[in-house]
């Protein structure tokens, strides 16, 4: 016989003990819990709070009406922060930089990390209720979702990039470029078996033999930067091109990287700095590197990472701070040489490694935002010649 | 309410408080479904014909196939473990209870990707093993095959925790009966205890059916399009949340449907042994020389389910540490993740109390509709539920908005069928006499739930909470959009190294979320130790 009082006591014991394991923690924790008081998490950062927000108080620029809700018995109030970012940019990419600038801003900032697409979403949902500041995006596309949401930037933010990677109605503002390329395994193939533009790879010698990824929202404006170019008719021929000669399917970038240096597949469809990431951790030898479409059509598309401040934002000032920051030859080095992008400012050189050419060598197509702005129709396209489901 | 005063010695205002708590439950979980109306309504005619077209049903179809498989193949996986673990002299089996119950907290994501990086082409097994044997290509691991074997491989602890729960509360009078009426324990178990486990068994069949609809990690790594890849997709390439609502809704009538027909499907029997007596605990069946091929079955899944992945990771680690790990980073991270689990378990399980002992306890229309209903949201990706959330929560409470009250209330959302299910299952082998007992002779409502029905409900209330622990450990939309600022678990940390390939920085999380997750799930299975004694 189970004694049931003796069983109830034991698992109010596992329930305690849990409680006990759980609940200190969650009091220091920055978010608190719900009904955990706050004093708690203050107290464990006097000097940092009360100094930020001094500095938060008489700051001119802020919006007298903005965030009427802000609420100032909550948990954490993220007015305490000097800067609210939605950053669809991994913190393992871009982390240090924004410390960079918090350290010689003296600002501090509070940054929500997620997928671009999602945050995106969110920022439609929450419209002018939103606390963020400033949305740093992976792609033009999302930016261009959300631009109802956005203020126009300052020109001396603006003028520093070239026309084609910002906003055409001034935005948003590209950060740092990617060119869409195709990797090719170096054991199977030389640069000289590879064709000079994406129409190459329809021929059938390629069957079995491509890796792309279709799902991919990089790709994906390269297929509207098809449609642009091309036409529509083209575009469907080549994409039809494609799939007849079954490419192997994979959900993002990186993973056709990886399988084109395996050898899983020959060539894939790629941003150019995925790349440079396996070359800096499995050494030279990797055996995959880069095919710089030479045509100066689609598939040489530079497309940018950007940032854009949310109207609705209750820290403009030190929002346009970050934008100009991320725009200085120091954060534009940093792309440069930590995540493998194209610097987007005259004067700093990409990456000095392996068969990275300077942006001015490539040969791209001059496309902007507006061109590339209809990802709907794209996606279309793609479900429709079977590409998508 | 009508059943609660038909039976006035039990009719009281503590159970009209219950019907309050259940429906505000139940409530809660409709809030998906009425945000997805109301962003449908704003769909124009282009998503209409993007979404209804005959690609989004062929997806429907090969979703439905996908959950199919990996049910059949969750049950076929989970009931014969779990009876080794519960019922046999299996050696060390409360720890093999431990381990096969982890698949749960690795996201499928990671762990599909775990697999490849394992078992596909060009992967370590053939890197190490298949070359030095001259096989030049493993066959293809993706489509339905690989998908099916990743969501199974993550999904069946459901199934299995369910199971055991319920093997526990099985009354062994009944098979000690059947044996001595000259039974083989066969036919014993084919007949008297696999019949109550009938409620355990369709609970975690449900479940994973849910799981199978709403995965998008695995399918997509796994290269297998189903209905939730449609949803993606109109959110990522299109940034249009109306089409992907109305995709989405498809989800929430596919599973109104299964649960008609599974309440149709329900036997109206009933679970509990005939008396109001105590329970013996059962005598292990010994399993003699078939003690080596369960041994080999609980290894052999466990070296797929947990054991390569952590390989894998190991191997990653090793990579990491070389490069340099920030160890000082993975404690916030560790306290976040045991901050929203132990949270979100708590509160799920409370909010599962009612609804599962209205539904057990005062069956009718009203209590069956209202625990159906929990189940309705089940279905739908997390990034759903989330911006549902997002969407009510800005409207009707700002105050809570992107705090740690409107996370776990979200948490609730996305796991109340588990705790539900596994409350609801272990409740049905509870003869209610006892509580009515405990009535008659005067104790108060409260302290009958607390000193009678509680304890003997112990094991699914574990199982529940076990469950929804361990899949909040590994949630991440929720987390990324409605945690407060600054929030970061280990399961978000993995998700943001290997979705930008940086595979050697998310090893140590990884491994740190399977370690933290053993810990809670063995103090919650602990307590079976004494009764199986």
């Amino acid at each position: 016989m189970i004694d049931p009082s003796k069983t109830a006591r034991r698992l109010a014991l596992v329930a305690m003990l849990g409680l006990l394991v759980w609940a200190p923690l969650s009091a220091c924790q920055p978010g608190g819990a719900p009904g955990e008081a706050t004093p708690h998490a203050e107290a464990t950062e006097p000097a940092a709070g009360a100094a930020t927000e001094a500095a938060a108080v008489p700051d001119p620029e802020a919006n007298p009406e903005a965030d009427p809700e802000a609420p100032t018995a909550e948990p954490f109030d993220p007015s305490a922060a000097d800067l609210v970012v939605y950053s669809g940019r991994s913190e393992n990419l871009v982390g240090p930089l924004i410390e960079r600038f918090e350290d010689e801003s003296g600002l501090e900032v509070a940054v929500r990390w997620g997928d671009t697409a999602e945050l995106a979403a969110l920022l439609l949902e929450e419209g002018a209720v939103s606390r963020a500041d400033v949305f740093f995006a992976q792609e033009p596309g999302a930016l261009g979702a959300v631009e109802d949401l956005l203020a126009p930037l300052p020109a001396t933010v603006l003028d520093r990039v070239a026309p084609r990677f910002r906003d055409p109605g001034g935005r948003w503002v590209g950060t740092s470029g990617r060119a869409r390329v195709v990797v090719y395994n170096t054991a199977s193939l030389t640069p000289a078996d590879l064709p000079e533009g994406m129409e190459g790879f329809v021929d059938p010698k390629w069957t079995g033999r491509i890796g792309w990824a279709p799902s991919n929202a990089s790709f994906q404006s390269m297929v509207t930067a098809m449609r642009t170019a091309w036409g529509e008719d083209r575009t469907r021929a080549w994409l039809e091109g494609i799939v007849a000669n079954e490419p192997v399917v994979f959900d993002r970038n990186a993973p056709i990287v990886e399988a084109v240096g395996a050898g899983e597949v020959d060539v894939g469809f790629s941003n150019h700095y995925y790349l440079y990431r396996f070359l800096t951790e499995e050494g030279p030898g990797f055996p995959a590197r880069n095919h710089f479409l030479t045509d100066g059509g689609p598939g040489s598309l530079v497309l940018e990472a950007g940032i854009g401040i949310v109207a609705t934002g209750s820290h403009r000032e030190a929002a346009e701070k970050l934008a100009a920051f991320l725009l200085t030859p120091e954060a534009q080095r940093y792309f440069a040489d930590e995540t493998f992008e194209y610097p987007l400012i005259d004067g700093v050189a990409p990456a000095a490694i392996v068969d990275m050419p300077p942006l001015a060598e490539l040969h791209a197509i001059d496309l902007d935002a507006g061109d590339l702005a209809d990802a709907r129709g794209t996606l279309a396209l793609l479900r429709d010649v079977g590409a998508l489901p | 309410m009508r059943q609660a005063v038909r039976r006035p010695p039990l009719a009281s205002p503590a159970t009209g408080a219950l019907w309050l708590a259940a429906g505000a439950a139940a409530a809660a979980v409709l809030l998906p479904p009425a945000y997805l109306a109301v962003r449908a309504a704003g769909a124009d005619a282009e998503a209409w014909s993007a979404v209804a077209s005959s690609r989004t049903l062929a997806s429907l179809g090969r979703t439905l196939g996908l959950a199919a498989a990996v049910t059949g193949a969750c049950t076929a996986l989970a009931l014969p473990l779990a009876w080794l673990t519960v019922r046999t002299d299996l050696p060390w089996r409360r720890g093999w209870s431990v381990v096969l119950a982890l698949p749960l907290v690795i996201p499928s994501y990671v762990g599909a990707y775990l697999i490849v990086a394992a078992l596909g082409p060009r992967g370590m097994l053939h890197e190490h093993v298949a070359e030095a044997l001259g096989v030049a290509r493993l066959p293809s691991l993706y489509g339905f095959g690989g998908a099916s074997m990743a969501l199974t491989l993550f999904t069946y602890p459901y199934a299995f925790l369910l199971l055991r729960a319920a093997l526990l509360r099985v009354d062994p009078a009944l098979e000690a009966a059947s044996r001595t009426l000259g039974a083989s324990p066969l036919r014993t178990a084919l007949h008297i205890t696999f019949p109550q486990l009938r409620p355990a068994l369709a609970t975690g069949g449900l479940l994973t059916v849910l799981y199978t609809l709403r995965d998008f990690g695995a399918v997509s790594v796994m290269r297998y399009d189903t209905l939730t890849r449609v949803i993606y997709l109109q959110y990522q390439s299109a940034f249009d949340r109306h089409a992907a609502a109305l995709v989405a809704l498809v989800l929430v009538a596919v599973t109104a449907v299964i649960l008609v027909a599974e309440r149709r499907a329900e036997p109206r029997a009933r679970y509990h042994a005939p008396g109001a007596h105590g329970q013996r605990p059962a005598r292990p069946v010994r399993l003699g020389r078939w003690r080596w091929p369960a041994l080999a079955l609980c290894a052999g899944v466990a070296t797929l389910a947990v054991g390569l992945p952590a390989v894998v990771l190991g191997h990653w680690l090793l990579r990491g540490i070389h490069d340099g790990i920030d160890w000082a980073a993975l404690v916030p991270a560790a306290r976040d993740s045991l901050t929203a689990a132990g949270w979100g378990a708590a509160a799920t399980t409370a909010l599962a109390l009612p609804v599962a002992w209205l539904a057990v306890r005062r069956p009718g229309r009203a209590s069956g509709w209202l625990l159906r209903l929990t189940w309705l949201s089940h279905a739908l990706p997390g990034v759903v539920v989330a911006l549902a959330l997002v969407f009510f929560g800005i409207r009707v409470a700002p105050a809570l908005y992107q705090t740690m009250a409107l996370l776990v209330l979200a948490y609730a959302v996305l796991h109340l069928p588990q705790a539900v299910g596994a409350v609801r299952t272990s409740l049905m082998q509870v003869h209610p006499s006892l509580e009515e007992a405990a009535r008659m002779l005067g104790r108060p409502p409260g302290k009958v739930a607390a000193t009678v029905t509680l304890p003997l409900v112990a094991p699914g209330v574990a199982a529940g909470a076990a469950l929804v622990f361990l899949t909040v450990m590994k949630e991440l939309p929720a987390t990324l959009m409605l945690g407060p600022l600054g929030f970061a678990t280990l399961a978000t940390g993995v998700w943001s190294a290997v979705s930008e390939a940086f595979f050697a920085r998310a090893a140590a999380p990884a491994l740190l979320l399977v370690l933290l997750s053993s810990v809670p799930t063995a103090v919650l299975l602990a307590h079976e130790r004494v009764e199986q004694r």
